[in-house]
């Protein structure tokens, strides 16, 4: 396949290193295969034999299963059995115990329980895809139901130990109470966002074979190794023992980062069947075992002097998670690295519901807050009288707050410029309802900051040349579609000094170096530094042999006196002496060179500073003033992410995440009936989410940023920042058009007439 | 008892002996032909998934019953290439970014395919965006699916006029 370019004129300044490949707006490389119709996803697979399962779900929210007509499941032609707790085999550990951050409890058959709606009671397993589905239907479950705890209010107040994974639930710094009092302006204001849910268009499926107690298992995770341990401790066998193929998945948005019931179900009902079964879940069936954005009501209390100085920043976040675990969103972590302020307080408290377990979903906690705090520093700046843009730099963070530590790079200043330059932010009225477009709509307004932490997990690679002048790269990362498959070969390539046509990368598969949880934002700085570090390591070997052969060009250079590209060896102080990795290779006999390498937080880096990314986003609406439609018109975003590997990948990754924005401004919010603690819109035409006709003409700049501490590459993660300042933007901008504040999102139009 | 049908599946008859009424067009292609290009993301109709050409109307096959299509022709993703050479739809999806994850692609592709031969949008950007809202891309590909829709229309004008 050939790659074609991006023009030259698309490219962000600074970004492209000619003769590599880091910094090339190559295309995807899985393109040709996913164009048509051959990239294999997880539900794609049948091996030989496989039967088909079905999951029966509780239609009640809290209570019990008092009976499930297993006879006439049974007798459906083509069912082979059905897994219900009287029969399901039993597991090595309890499903409920808690045992690492990343363990969540299931719902695996294990009694009659039921602890949320669309909870798993049963699996009918059959030789076609139809008869499980209506030996499902069959069962015709019969229930005890108590009444549900659903909605904010419904549950009883408390602090969690913790927030996000393992996050302190409060911080301050400073007096905030002092604050307010000395300021010459102070607002308060309650928004709520609501409960949402991932949808990843490809449902979380699972092909599960065993052989003996060895474990393949077709099925698409965020994390290889998390998943291998978790179904390890679960049926009592080795991590290693258990195979998992990933090499695509049909987005993840954090609900694929551990194992769904669902998931390990398939692994028991092909247990109890002795052959191989496939389990896709309906749609309806991921409301509920996969997790979810948690609910939030979100206060804030602000206080400036005249000038447009913060003297005080208060959030106080109320969430929830389930009646039996732990999952509780931390919307207050942009609050503490946003905006400078003497005074600072952020405290989360929860209640308990009937629902299933919230989950990291896209932007955990920066999502949720920055919709908050981005409305009311747009209401305090309405209330100084101040443009919303020279409000945030008058309350730019020129350190961290509260760590008071400095950042590792911070190229916010020029977002915003760059941001309001190209969308034309200057001369914006500064009342709201000012202006009409030619048709008679209201036209507003609107930014946002954005932010989101730049991390990096523990991951491993191993890297290999060979005599031949071609090399390997291989380790368990995983391509959800933000091109993994890609910018880590792009890192590969230029790690070994070869060309991409040169390199063989291998992902996706349980069998290859554990390279940590694709979330985060943090899997390109994950399996891209533990890639540098393997290529490195067999850099380093190979100008080894050659620096102490008399017979090399490269003789008495040391290793440091070399680099590798184009195949090559060549010494920094004299380009004219070079090898070739075969010449070198061969002539010393060796078929083959092999490095390894490994990625990880370091400490002293992580104590020493604040590592984010920023970004500044425009917002434009239209909206209708007799029937309050809202449509976006325009949405311009300047994002500084560290050193950008590919540009049209990087680019791809920001307007995705600025439509989860819009989305979440605009359009998602599950809804569920408090009397019975079910869905009403567990689907994909009543839970909305934007088609293509809701998108407006996009931007995103990608702004220059050198980050020499972040980590070895300079890269800060892209995935999720996209989201994190559009909402707020699209809020206020909605404000602006209407002079209507809505602090309840979604902004729908009744909110707007009422 | 089986049901006997007869369809034209990308370029070739093909004879099948349908062993339930129950059976899809979606789970026909998907479990057993072997053809998993369609994608189930909702099995509703509701995501456009699973979009292929029938008699080149593009259509839900999760929609429809594999029973009612005797005698029909059927396009999936598989069969719009011409061996290594990609459908000018498929090359400008990749040219233009128009996927992340790449599991609603071969329906947007198969939607595109028939959203141009229907010959209603043309290149204009309004007319796509609502000619391909049937498909859901939560990735968010939408910017690049619309960019890719255009580049094929406008080159399949191109070619008429030249014609």
């Amino acid at each position: 396949m050939t790659a074609t370019s991006m023009p030259a004129s698309n490219l962000p300044a600074g970004s492209v290193r000619h003769g590599s490949s880091i910094g090339q707006p190559l295309t995807r490389r899985d393109g040709p295969l996913k164009v048509t119709g051959q990239a294999r996803f997880s539900a794609d697979n049948l091996p030989p034999g496989t039967l088909h399962a079905a999951l029966c779900v509780a239609r009640i929210a809290r209570g019990r299963v008092t009976g499930l007509d297993v006879a006439a499941a049974g007798a459906h032609p083509g069912v082979v059995a059905v897994m219900t707790p009287e029969n399901a085999p039993t597991l090595a550990k309890d499903p409920d115990a808690k045992d690492g951050p990343f363990i969540f409890r299931l719902d695996l058959l294990q009694n009659d329980k039921v602890r949320y709606a669309n909870q798993p009671i049963a699996v009918v397993i059959a030789e076609t895809l139809e008869a499980a589905t209506e030996g499902a239907r069959l069962l015709a479950p019969t229930y005890a139901a108590e009444t549900p705890r659903i909605g904010l209010d419904a549950g009883e107040v408390f602090t969690p130990d913790s927030v996000g994974v393992g996050a302190p639930p409060a911080e301050s710094d400073g007096d905030v109470e002092a604050g307010l009092a000395a300021a010459s302006k102070t607002i308060a204001a309650t928004y709520e966002t609501p409960a949402q849910y991932h949808n990843a268009m490809e449902p979380h499926a699972a092909v599960a074979a065993w052989d003996g107690d060895r474990l393949t298992l077709h099925m698409p995770t965020q994390g290889l190794a998390i998943s291998q341990g978790r179904l390890a401790g679960l049926f009592g066998i080795k991590p290693t023992d258990i195979h998992i193929e990933s090499p695509y998945l049909g987005g993840g948005f954090g609900s694929k980062g551990v194992p769904a019931g669902p998931q390990v179900l398939a692994c028991m009902a092909a247990r109890l069947v002795g052959r191989p079964v496939k389990l896709v879940p309906t749609r309806s069936q991921m409301y509920g075992p996969m997790g979810h954005r948690g609910p939030t009501r979100q206060t804030l209390r602000l206080g400036s002097d005249a000038a447009g100085k913060l003297t005080a920043l208060d959030h106080h976040i109320l969430t929830a998670s389930s009646s039996f675990d732990d999952f509780f969103e931390p919307a207050g972590r942009a609050t503490s690295t946003l905006y400078a302020s003497p005074a600072i307080a952020i405290r989360h408290e929860a209640v308990r519901l009937d629902t299933g377990t919230p989950l990291f979903m896209r932007a955990p906690g920066e999502a949720t807050g920055s919709v908050a705090l981005e409305s009311a520093l747009d209401e305090m700046a309405h209330e100084l009288g101040l443009d919303p843009l020279d409000f945030r730099l008058a309350n730019y963070a020129e350190v961290e707050p509260i760590t008071g530590k400095p950042f590792s790079s911070k190229a916010l200043r020029e977002c915003y410029r760059r941001g309001a330059e190209a969308f034309g932010w200057a001369g914006r009225p500064l009342q709201p309802r000012q202006t009409r477009d030619k048709d008679g709509f209201l036209v507003g307004t609107g930014m946002g900051t954005a932010t989101f932490p730049a991390l990096i997990f523990e991951g491993m690679a191993r890297a290999e040349i060979r005599a031949d002048g071609t090399g390997t790269v291989e380790l368990g990362a995983i391509d959800m579609g933000q091109g993994a498959w890609t910018a880590l070969a792009q890192i590969a390539a230029d790690g070994l000094g070869i060309g991409l046509e040169a390199l063989t990368f291998r992902m996706g598969s349980s069998d290859l170096p554990n390279a940590g949880i694709a979330g985060g934002s943090g899997h390109t700085a994950t399996a891209g530094n533990a890639i540098h570090a393997a290529a490195q390591d067999a850099i380093g070997q190979l100008a080894a042999l050659a620096t102490n052969d008399p017979a090399s060009p490269l003789y008495g250079a040391g290793n440091a006196g070399v680099t590798a590209a184009g195949g090559r060896l060549t010494r920094r102080d004299d380009p004219s002496r070079s090898e070739s990795f075969s010449d070198i290779l061969t002539r010393a006999g060796r078929a083959r060179i092999e490095g390894k390498g490994k990625a990880g937080a370091d400490p002293a880096a992580q104590k020493s500073y604040a590592m984010h990314a920023h970004g500044a986003v425009f917002a434009e609406v239209k909206v209708d003033p007799d029937l309050g439609q809202i449509r976006v018109s325009r949405l311009v975003g300047a994002f500084a992410a560290g050193r950008v590997i590919n540009p049209r990948l990087v680019q791809s990754q920001y307007y995705g995440g600025m439509i989860w924005g819009l989305s979440f401004a605009l359009h998602e919010r599950a809804e569920m009936d408090p009397r019975t603690g079910r869905f009403l819109n567990d689907n994909l035409a009543e839970y909305h989410v934007p088609v293509n006709a809701d998108i407006p003409p996009m931007e995103a700049i990608l702004v220059h940023e050198d980050d020499a501490v972040v980590n070895a590459l300079g890269v800060k993660g892209v995935g999720e920042i996209g989201i994190t300042g559009t909402v707020g933007a699209i809020a206020n901008a909605v404000w602006h058009a209407t002079g209507v504040r809505v602090r309840d999102m979604p902004i729908t139009l009744d909110k707007l007439l009422g | 008892m089986t049901i006997p049908l007869r369809l034209t599946l990308n370029g070739q008859t093909r004879a099948i002996a349908l062993e339930d009424p129950r059976i899809t067009l979606l789970d026909l292609l998907r479990e057993r032909l072997g053809l998993t290009g369609a994608k189930k993301g909702c099995d509703r109709g509701q995501c456009g998934a699973c979009t292929v050409l029938v008699d080149g109307r593009r259509i839900n096959a999760c929609l429809t019953l594999a029973a009612s299509l005797d005698g029909a022709e059927v396009l999936t993703i598989e069969g719009l290439a011409e061996g290594d050479r990609l459908h000018p739809v498929q090359a400008a999806f990749i040219a233009h970014d128009g996927f992340q994850c790449g599991f609603c692609t071969p329906g947007q592709i198969m939607s595109a395919v028939g959203l141009i031969r229907e010959g209603h949008a043309g290149t204009d950007p309004e007319r796509i965006r609502e000619g391909m809202s049937g498909n859901l891309c939560r990735c968010g590909a939408y910017a690049g699916i619309l960019e890719a829709v255009r580049d094929a229309a406008g080159q399949t004008e191109h070619r008429e006029d030249a014609a």
